[in-house]
């Protein structure tokens, strides 16, 4: 089967004062139609680089890409002119992001932006009064109580909540194949969290969408995909599908860091990971989690490992799943 | 009540604004015993930072009293007495910000020493290098500076500040909410292991309940400006009655089936926190609860106590009240 979304050997490096930060070191991951998949992994590790790429809305310079592919449909996006680029965001692929209020131009009025996007962004031509109407319609479609009125705030009349809200309408009103989300809920409190959580699950459950739901937070992920990918400094650790990545971790890192989070159960918070992720500008040498990791052995600092099937539809980058090892 | 380390009563905190009052604090009330971990949990809003803040005295309280063994001292804080400045201490949520980054990370634990007028300048710089071997940190971080450090290792030089002066009690404002679960572990375990070598007491305020299952010996959840339920950890997550506790519960996200069991039954989150402007009359909660009923919008509800050290503050578990709804009632007489 074809895949939606597929990105390959993705390398992304910032110029900066002191050097070359190597931040991303090859990403590997690929999408079907209609799944829900999760990237999980801490702050830093270039879950956001790897998607700003796919929009190419990575800031460049600083940022390069220098090499990859990432494949839409089969098309390769990093290829294709500006123009048609600007035809696969919005209705190819829409972002949601972390922070709401830096994502809403505090000067313009909500309906102001919606209504833009609807306009740019659908597949047919509308007159104002259709995108009004598909303007409202979205916004009842998140739960917003009175759109009519919204339409006329601006974003700081709105709670975080509703902010976010607004962006989940904005994302989903040009009907897009692909959601991307990044971190949709970080910012906001729990019991908000849970409510736009399973607005956005019910929401592309109903519309088919496909999604990449980014997040640091297992416990979010878990909620949110089908299939989970790990990532660590800049590359693909571990991916499998949610009930066995949950139920048993194999790279070092997934299981450290699945130890570490606190449980509601109780019984006490294990040690966390020793150290911290590598400096950018002199990532250690093989596999970048090494000198963290308490399996490592000479080869893991020779090499780094790649990403290999080790079961069904799990793979891992460790050498310690290697044949023979 | 017998006396605790720390008492708290009827505290209010009320901020003058141009839109009108934010009662941030009204009428919290709680008591933190000797060498115990009070978690004070709550969403953004909820007061449980002024709160800390009040008691460490970065505010003056605009009602109630703050005991800190007996000695009242809601005074303001140019009035308190040094050396109580010196058994009280806070770590801040944001390293990055609570650092000075003008300063050497050594100037940085010198200076609570300074200020206290402990010991010499070579028994300082003793000290300080103690300091950061205590919280595991290289001793030739005394001439760095805080940007050159990561997140975690900047909150150990923040937490290693707090123990500088050797305080009785240590409020943790959402000491690990900036940082990484593999870092979060780290120092969640590096505190519980100081308090016990320290006899240290701790004001935990977080947002993260299950962190909490995990650190406090008593948990007490606050929701616009007013404790709702408060009870030791242990019995708390068995048996939650508040139905904002219940809500807080079940939106958590966890990673296992096993966690997953210990939630009350999906209490389906819905609404948001009003504005602590112009709170709701009645319950504060009521705007958001499932069982709420027509008592629930006049009346504010009284702490109960429903078990031993269990309080809750529910018109459901209040005696002699007619009851929010049926189902409530049936909970109350089983």
């Amino acid at each position: 089967m074809e895949k939606l979304l597929q990105i390959e050997g993705l390398k992304v490096e910032f110029k900066v004062y002191e050097g070359l930060l190597k931040v991303l070191n090859g990403v590997e991951l690929a999408l079907e139609e209609g799944e829900r998949v999760g990237l999980v992994g801490e702050a830093g590790c270039g879950k956001t680089t790897t998607m700003k790429c796919v929009l190419r809305i990575l800031p460049s310079p600083p940022g390069r890409i220098t090499a990859g592919r990432i494949l839409f449909r089969g098309q390769d996006l990093l290829r294709l002119p500006l123009q048609r680029m600007q035809r696969v965001r919005g209705r190819g692929i829409a972002m949601i992001f972390q922070d709401p209020t830096a994502a809403l131009n505090p000067v313009f009025t909500i309906g102001d932006q919606l209504m833009a996007v609807i306009r740019h962004g659908s597949r047919d031509a509308m007159n104002k009064k259709e995108i009004r109407r598909r303007a409202i319609a979205v916004l009842r479609e998140v739960q917003l109580p009175d759109p009519e009125r919204i339409l006329a705030n601006y974003p700081i009349q709105l709670s975080g909540g509703m902010r976010q809200r607004v962006c989940i309408a904005m994302a989903l009103s040009t009907e897009p194949e692909l959601l991307i989300a990044d971190e949709p809920t970080t910012s906001l409190d729990v019991t908000i969290q849970d409510q736009i959580l399973r607005l956005l699950n019910a929401l592309v459950e109903r519309r088919g969408t496909s999604v990449i739901f980014i997040t640091h937070s297992l416990g979010v992920v878990r909620e949110m995909a089908d299939r989970v990918y790990v990532m660590y400094a800049g590359s693909i650790v571990e991916s499998a599908p949610k009930g066995e990545l949950f139920s048993r971790p194999l790279h070092p890192y997934t299981q450290g860091l699945m130890r570490a989070v606190p449980k509601l159960t109780g019984g006490g918070i294990a040690e966390g990971i020793p150290g911290r992720i590598p400096d950018y500008l002199n990532p250690p040498p093989g596999c970048r989690f090494q000198p963290r990791c308490p399996h490592a052995w000479e080869r893991c600092s020779q090499a780094p490992p790649p990403l290999k099937e080790v079961e069904d539809g799990r793979q891992v980058a460790c050498f310690l799943y290697e044949e023979g090892a | 009540m017998q006396q605790g380390l720390l008492e708290v009563q009827e505290l209010k905190k009320y901020f003058v604004t141009s839109q009108g009052t934010v009662r941030a604090v009204d009428e919290v009330s709680f008591v933190l015993q000797e060498g115990e971990t009070l978690g004070l949990v709550g969403e953004s809003g909820s007061g449980k930072s002024t709160t800390a803040y009040t008691v460490i005295g970065i505010y003056a309280p605009t009602a109630g009293k703050i005991l800190f063994r007996g000695q009242d001292i809601s005074a303001p804080v140019s009035k308190r007495p040094k050396a109580l400045k010196r058994a009280i201490q806070i770590v801040f949520q944001d390293p990055g910000t609570s650092l000075n980054p003008r300063r050497s990370i050594g100037q940085i634990l010198e200076l609570p020493l300074k200020v206290h007028g402990i010991g010499t300048r070579r028994d300082r710089r003793e000290r300080v290098v103690e300091l950061l071997r205590l919280v595991e940190l290289p001793e030739d971080y005394f001439y760095k500076s805080p940007h050159m450090l990561g997140g975690g290792e900047r909150q150990m030089v923040a937490i290693a500040r707090a123990l500088a002066t050797e305080p009785e009690l240590v409020i943790l404002d959402e000491p690990t909410s900036a940082l990484d679960v593999s870092i979060q572990a780290k120092i969640i375990n590096m505190l519980l292991r100081f308090q016990e070598e320290m006899g240290l007491s701790y004001l935990f305020i977080t947002h993260d309940l299950s962190l909490m299952r995990n650190v406090a010996s008593r948990v007490a959840i606050m929701y616009l400006g007013k404790i709702c339920e408060l009870a030791p950890t242990e019995e708390f997550f068995q048996q939650p009655l508040h139905p904002y506790t219940q809500m807080l519960l079940s939106s958590i996200p966890v990673v296992s089936d096993d966690e997953e069991a210990v939630k009350p039954k999906k209490v389906v989150s819905q609404g948001e926190i009003p504005s602590p402007v112009n709170p709701p009359p009645g319950c504060r909660f009521h705007t958001r609860c499932l069982e709420a009923g027509e008592g629930c919008r006049k009346a504010l509800p009284e702490m109960v106590e429903v078990n031993e050290g269990h309080l809750v503050s529910c018109l459901k578990y209040q005696p002699g009240v007619a009851s929010a709804s049926p189902r409530a009632q049936e909970e109350v007489e089983g």
